[in-house]
């Protein structure tokens, strides 16, 4: 039923399925190697849930030699390898194929060493996201990334999709926090790349692994940068009775020299839902944002009072201040629960182009034109302070060609950010999402080089088959790989 | 034009020209110096030069959207003075080396990107790769190749940009780059610190470091160590206060705004360590400073610090390489015959060479530089 291809799988390999798991299970411990169908179909999709396939066996190493052991095996036996962390990804980058070993890394879940003299901290990969961040806590540190997901992400699949979040406004995305890093290479041989030191002793080979999507190599350990906790936080929410106005204040605060830690924003139909579901006591109108600053008390004093002038200028119907943690939470409350709240309305997909921050009044425009011309309803709610929009499409997944629909429009969608000097993806990946839509992006040499790239550190073109490359423009390098 | 494109340079006018110049040198294997302003790099090589002096001009400039686009040979004083004119800046403060190598030439963003140019606000506000939001390049076979964007956040295929960032011309020639810009800070100021040696002065460091005040230098030379805080007025009076308060102990004296830049702007520039001696940039984890300088002071030359004591320079002789840990690169020559980039471990060698011999297969582009 649904739209994305992907290539046969090799019945060979499948085949040979017993004596993949056979030397597996020669080089891994007995509970490291999953081969059970039940059991594997646990491991058949990632939060891309329209996507499925049950792998051949699943891999759960404890450490990086035993990441390297089962890569080693998979690269004599030609099996390709699917990466996964906690398998949150929206794009569907840690789906299986039925001729692949996936390798998880949620074993791999040790916190190595925490040095806030040189401000950084050691991990095995398979930690999630928040968890970073609360082991620091006692230290007065934090880890900055902090994707939606974070409660259940792992710092693999962060460095793998190079993730941002709410916060990166300020702090950035995981390739600006990320100093250091183990990779496996697809051979099975383990590099040390970076470390505590500010910069690589030659090119930022860390700076290519990190984003590149499981397509190189897998990240087994990683010295991530970490921050003195601020001395406080607070948020402001204003309320605007025209979706252009809102983007017009996002673009002067941007511009004024405050820099605040985020800048979110939710149209009508989202605020709708989150009202409906949170309660959370938004204004009622076409667009709100939420403003958050850090600092001392006086110092956020002073920059909600800047934001305050700047957002006055343009008549908002209301500016909300919070005047202590319960009212700072309640703002946060919708925004928080936003998703959630869009899934009780039925299906949706969650799209996550980016586009310049002056582009949102006229790209918030055109969604909406899409909107009508397909017949489906679409919410947004996103980090306008980055200009990165996550229009949610919804729709009735029951209902047969609806998919399909949504996903067309999606990619109409995606083209509109592309036009207007963006691009396909601010934090979620490519995956097999948006793989065919990369020729929209990249002309066939942007494309050409980035699978040369994979050609040398990858040549057999086993690690995470199907994904980011369209099909058409890997065919070649794919069949010169399986030569 | 720069003023230091000559005669026999090659400086092709747009992209499409350079590409066939290169394509045309891939085919006859012609081996190929690339130079942006020739200021921050010295190559002992008689290849031809190519120049990016006439890739030049402002591409796009959008202050609200903090996004700068500008082809390689623009200067990058041309640049500046366009950003500061709104308010803004590079907020990863490129330096000046020309002081330090005796060059001549114009600083190119080109360049500065190339070497991955970054000043003492590296420290919280990350490198020139951290700002870089996309490039354009040609490759060693000619083919004109684009990656990331103009936006902020951009995760569409391989990050190719960061590669290129700090790469010295070695897997392409940067046409133009798309970077980041952010908003000069209204108010700044200076906590000075004297008479600290290279141990104290990292304690103090990981201390103010290790609070939320969001300092943005700390360096140390000739027994003094700075910590600049910048910001709103508002805070920089509440930070400076709380972290004369944190280090009591020791003597402090205030600089505000102005003498704040004149002094920051010299310590980015390193111009305590011009001179004829030869010159080492040497990357170490901070705590292992210290260590370090010791060691460095002991072949008899200076040391001083940045970054919170992650960026030693010293200034003398000796086998620096052998004397202490951390990436030591070779600045200024002064005569001696050693690599200019630190070794790598045979992996990451191997890595690095591969990723070379992808992007110019034919070993034409700054042959010679960051090789081992």
């Amino acid at each position: 039923m649904s739209t994305i291809q992907m290539p046969p799988p090799d019945q060979a390999l499948i085949g040979r399925k017993s004596q993949i798991v056979a030397a597996l299970r020669g080089v891994l411990p007995d509970d490291a190697v999953i081969s059970d169908l039940e059991e594997t179909r646990a491991y058949e999709c990632d939060a891309l849930t329209a996507y499925r396939c049950p792998p051949l066996a699943v891999v759960l190493p404890r450490s990086t030699e035993e990441v390297a052991a089962a890569m080693r095996v998979c690269h004599r036996l030609g099996v390709p390898v699917v990466p996964r962390g906690a398998g949150t990804s929206l794009a569907g980058g840690a789906l299986p194929t039925a001729d692949c070993v996936v390798i998880g890394t949620m074993r791999l879940n040790a916190f190595l060493d925490i040095d806030t003299q040189n401000r950084f901290i050691r991990v095995q990969t398979g930690v999630t996201n928040l968890s970073v961040s609360a082991e620091l806590e006692p230290h007065g540190f934090f880890y900055a990334p902090d994707p939606s997901s974070q409660l259940a992400c792992t710092i693999a699949g962060n460095i793998a999709m190079n993730s941002g979040g709410a916060h990166c406004l300020k702090y950035g995305v995981t390739t600006n926090n990320l100093m250091g890093a183990t990779l496996v290479l697809s051979d099975g041989q383990i590099v040390e790349l970076g470390g505590p030191e500010a910069g690589p002793a030659g090119l930022d080979l860390l700076g290519l692994i990190c984003g590149s999507e499981g397509q190189l190599g897998i990240v087994t350990e990683a010295t991530l940068k970490i921050l003195p906790r601020p001395e406080g936080a607070r948020p402001v929410l204003i309320g605007f009775d025209d979706a252009e106005v809102a983007g017009q204040c996002v673009a002067n605060i941007i511009r004024s020299g405050v820099i605040p830690v985020a800048i979110e924003y939710m149209d009508e139909p989202c605020l709708r839902a989150v009202e409906d579901f949170a309660h959370a006591g938004y204004p009622a109108c076409a667009a709100v944002l939420i403003v958050e600053v850090e600092g001392s008390p006086d110092e956020i004093a002073d920059q909600i009072a800047r934001i305050r002038e700047i957002a006055d200028a343009l008549h908002p119907v209301e500016f909300r201040e919070s005047r202590n943690a319960d009212e700072a939470l309640a703002i946060w409350k919708g925004r928080k629960s936003a998703f959630g709240a869009m899934g009780r309305l039925g299906d949706y997909i969650c799209l996550d182009g980016t586009v310049p921050v002056g582009q949102l009044p006229h790209t918030l425009r055109r969604i909406g034109e899409l909107s009508r011309q397909h017949g489906l309803e679409v919410a947004n709610v996103f980090h306008a302070g980055d200009g990165n929009m996550h229009p949610l499409i919804l729709f009735n997944a029951n209902e047969p060609g609806q998919l399909e629909k949504a996903e067309a429009m999606g990619a109409d969608i995606l083209r509109l950010c592309v036009e207007v000097g963006g691009c396909l993806t601010g934090e979620h990946g490519v995956g097999v999402e948006k793989r065919d839509l990369m020729i929209d992006q990249y002309a066939p040499d942007d494309l050409a080089i980035q699978m040369e790239v994979k050609d040398f550190l990858d040549p057999g073109w086993l690690l995470n088959p199907a994904k980011v490359f369209p099909l058409q423009a890997s065919a070649s390098h794919r069949a010169r790989a399986a030569e | 034009m720069s003023d230091t494109l000559t005669r026999d340079d090659l400086a092709p006018a747009s992209e499409a020209d350079l590409s066939r110049l290169i394509a045309d040198s891939f085919s006859r294997q012609q081996r190929l110096r690339i130079a942006g302003g020739g200021t921050r790099v010295q190559i002992a090589s008689n290849h031809a030069r190519l120049s990016t002096a006439r890739l030049s001009g402002v591409v796009a400039y959008e202050p609200g959207e903090m996004t700068l686009i500008a082809r390689a040979g623009t200067p990058l004083a041309e640049i500046e003075r366009m950003l500061a004119d709104e308010g803004q800046a590079l907020a990863f403060e490129p330096p000046d080396l020309r002081g330090l190598l005796r060059t001549t030439g114009t600083p190119t963003i080109g360049g500065m990107v190339a070497a991955n140019a970054s000043g003492p606000r590296r420290l919280r506000m990350g490198a020139c790769r951290d700002h870089l939001l996309g490039v354009r390049f040609v490759d060693g076979q000619g083919r004109v190749i684009k990656n990331g964007g103009r936006v902020m956040k951009n995760v569409t295929g391989l990050d190719l940009s960061k590669l290129m960032a700090g790469s010295f011309g070695t897997l392409g020639v940067l046409t133009e780059m798309a970077l980041k810009t952010l908003p000069i800070a209204p108010e700044s100021a200076t906590l000075v610190l004297p008479g600290l040696d290279a141990a104290n002065a990292v304690q103090v460091f990981c201390e103010a470091l290790a609070t939320p005040f969001e300092v943005s230098g700390a360096a140390w030379r000739d027994g003094t160590a700075y910590l600049r805080i910048e910001g709103l007025a508002s805070q920089v009076t509440y930070r400076r206060d709380r972290l004369a308060e944190l280090l009591k102990g020791h003597r402090i004296e205030m600089l505000d705004g102005k003498p704040t830049a004149a002094l920051w702007r010299d310590l980015r520039d390193a111009t305590h360590v011009a001179g004829d001696l030869p010159l080492w940039r040497i990357l170490v984890k901070p705590t292992d400073a210290p260590a370090a300088c010791a060691a460095l002071t002991a072949l008899g030359g200076q040391v001083s610090l940045d970054w919170g004591g992650g960026l030693i320079w010293y200034a003398g002789p000796g086998e620096v390489r052998a004397a202490c840990s951390g990436h030591a690169t070779l600045i200024r020559r002064a005569g001696l015959d050693q690599p200019t980039f630190p070794p790598l471990d045979e992996t990451v060698a191997r890595l690095q060479s591969g990723l070379r011999r992808t992007f110019d297969p034919a070993g034409i582009l700054n042959p010679g530089l960051m090789d081992r």
